[in-house]
């Protein structure tokens, strides 16, 4: 057994954010974000794009880029819009939400791009 | 119409209250018994006696029968099936007009279905496997508080199970001591901790102690990892207005979710907590204590399939349901049975999960299934696939027991269980591959590497004692 380490957390500390599903977990690669959008596509969900500075992170509104995708089940036509509101927000949080219409609630919901944690 | 004459005596049950030829009408209480008869009494009459003693009837007749139209009021005894691989019982449906019923009263129901008749000397046990709530009668209850939807909107919490941890030791902490171990957990990753069902209000901890330690427990950790976090304080207490008290202080101090032990708290008591928490926003766990003495038993008692739906029609957003692979009892299918019934808006008969009837719940809320006890990050693979993301997954020794304590032990299961809703999105095999899935995510997290160091050898291998019903091979 290796000797005891310290949890490292802090209110001080930005790094200690944590930003929902997938959060505790890598950031994920493009090829893993593929996967996610394939079973967000595959499970009839519509994919929508949020972003928010990381000091407004808490709430429950992030701005929305653009609409809904509503239909869309092409994952580069996706990817593009991720990247999009990734360039045009860089300093800013960017999560992708899967829309399950029937429970009324997002099936899916990660952060893709994480901004500079405050 | 034909005129009754009132004659005294005692009338065979089955001339009565046996109608074979009766079609259940969409509006009836429908309900399955497993009956174990004492010998020599013909099943019909047993049927039937079973139909009469929970609802109209009485042992000898009575001439106030009259004044009423008991062919109305009666419950029907109107099928009779073999119990498959066991030919001491047998099953008998029985049909009650909703008339007899208070609206929106479990606790009516449950008088009439599991009252005397329990006790009845023709019987050598009795069991009431399930009961068809018509939709009629479910539009009545009240329901869960706020539902799986509402919930995941207040905590933020989507495309995956949420995490709990039962605080240890369950009895004996001081407040401020018991709000450190929350602490601990909720900074880690978990989104809720628990009261244990045996903290109430003792002596070495008062319950208002308790919640405001713990609520400082939780505005720390939501500071600190900016998610939203929640403790069930449990507000189950010697009397309703007690309880009442805890809950509208829990509400004050700011805690989302609060919980009720149903059975022993009593129903009465938890459906006027549920409507309270609907009225005021607040998450109600539900506790399921004595469950297990009226459910473990094969020949009598109460199958949990029918406490899980008195749950539903009561009250509560969370259920402990058992974990198929954990401490406590649970067979597989039995389980996923009383989960889609927990959780759907219409679960069809199914024979091959013990569920008797079809169920309408109208537009009722789900109820939130909670697995807990005796599992840790090896389960996780299992859990996620037995349970999905409707879920509540509750590690208490598999957190605490950490070697590196409860914040190294609640991030071990974050990381496990966020490893795991990735593989499966992807569409990988969680049972199969549970193994290579948690060894690559315990790469990138020590404290992942270490709880599966500890845990590796603990297993609960013994058979359940409760089985469904199957044919013998």
């Amino acid at each position: 057994m290796s000797t005891m380490q310290d949890y490292k957390s802090s209110l001080s500390d930005p790094s200690s954010r944590k930003f929902e599903t997938f959060s505790y977990l890598p950031a994920l690669t493009p090829e893993q974000i593929r996967k996610q959008i394939e079973y967000i596509v595959s499970k009839g969900w519509n994919p929508g794009i949020e972003h928010t500075e990381p000091e407004n992170a808490f709430g429950n509104y992030w701005y929305m880029w653009k609409l809904p995708m509503f239909g869309e089940t092409n994952v580069d036509a996706i990817l593009a819009e991720i990247e999009a509101c990734h360039k045009t927000h860089p300093a800013n949080h960017v999560r992708l939400l899967g829309f399950d219409n029937f429970a009324q609630s997002a099936g899916a919901a990660m952060v893709i791009y994480r901004g500079k944690t405050v | 119409m034909a005129v009754k004459s009132y004659s005294a005596g005692v009338k065979e049950y089955r001339e009565t209250y046996w109608m074979p030829e009766y079609t259940p009408k969409d509006t009836d209480i429908l309900a399955c018994f497993k009956v174990t008869p004492q010998p020599g009494v013909p099943r019909e009459e047993v049927a039937a006696a079973v139909a009469a003693e929970s609802s109209t009837g009485t042992w000898t007749t009575v001439w106030t029968d009259l004044l009423t139209d008991l062919d109305y009021y009666k419950g029907r005894a109107y099928a009779i099936e073999d119990v498959p691989g066991d030919d001491t019982c047998f099953y008998a449906f029985v049909a009650y007009p909703i008339d007899l019923f208070e609206e929106g009263s479990v606790v009516n129901v449950l008088t009439s279905l599991v009252g005397n008749v329990f006790g009845f000397k023709a019987l050598r046990a009795l069991r009431l496997e399930d009961i068809r709530f018509p939709v009629a009668y479910v539009m009545t209850c009240n329901g869960p508080p706020q539902g799986i939807q509402v919930e995941r909107d207040i905590l933020n919490k989507y495309g995956r199970p949420m995490l709990g941890c039962t605080i240890k030791p369950k009895l004996g902490l001081s407040a401020k001591n018991y709000g450190r171990a929350c602490y601990e957990g909720l900074r880690g990753g978990l989104d809720f901790t628990k009261d244990d069902e045996n903290v109430n209000s003792q002596p070495f901890m008062r319950w208002r102690h308790r919640f405001d330690f713990v609520m400082e427990a939780i505005l720390k950790a939501e500071a600190e990892t900016g998610e939203r976090k929640g403790h069930y304080l449990n507000v189950t207490a010697p009397t309703s207005d007690e309880m009442m008290r805890r809950a509208e202080y829990a509400k004050e101090i700011g805690a989302p979710i609060i919980m009720h032990d149903y059975l022993t708290g009593g129903l009465s008591a938890n459906t006027q907590l549920a409507q309270w928490c609907q009225d005021n926003g607040m998450l109600l766990h539900i506790h399921r204590a004595m469950h297990a003495v009226l459910d473990r038993n094969p020949h009598h008692g109460i199958h949990f399939r029918v406490l899980t739906k008195i749950l539903r029609l009561s009250g509560g957003d969370h259920l402990h349901s058992g974990t198929v692979v954990g401490k406590l009892e649970g067979d597989r299918e039995a389980t996923l049975g009383w989960i889609d019934i927990m959780r759907d808006s219409y679960v069809k008969e199914d024979r091959s999960r013990g569920i008797f009837f079809d169920q309408d719940w109208g537009s009722m809320p789900g109820v939130i299934p909670v697995a807990s006890g005796g599992i840790h990050v090896w389960h996780m693979p299992a859990l996620v696939s037995i349970f999905g993301d409707d879920s509540v997954l509750q590690f208490g020794g598999g957190t605490l027991g950490h070697p590196w304590g409860n914040a190294a032990g609640a991030a071990a299961n974050r990381v496990a269980v966020e490893a795991c809703v990735e593989a499966r999105n992807q569409g990988r095999e969680l049972e199969k591959e549970g193994k290579d899935i948690l060894t690559t995510a315990a790469a990138h997290s020590p404290e992942l590497k270490i709880a599966m160091e500890t845990w590796k050898e603990i297993k609960f291998e013994f058979d359940t004692v409760d089985k469904l019903d199957v044919k013998h091979k």
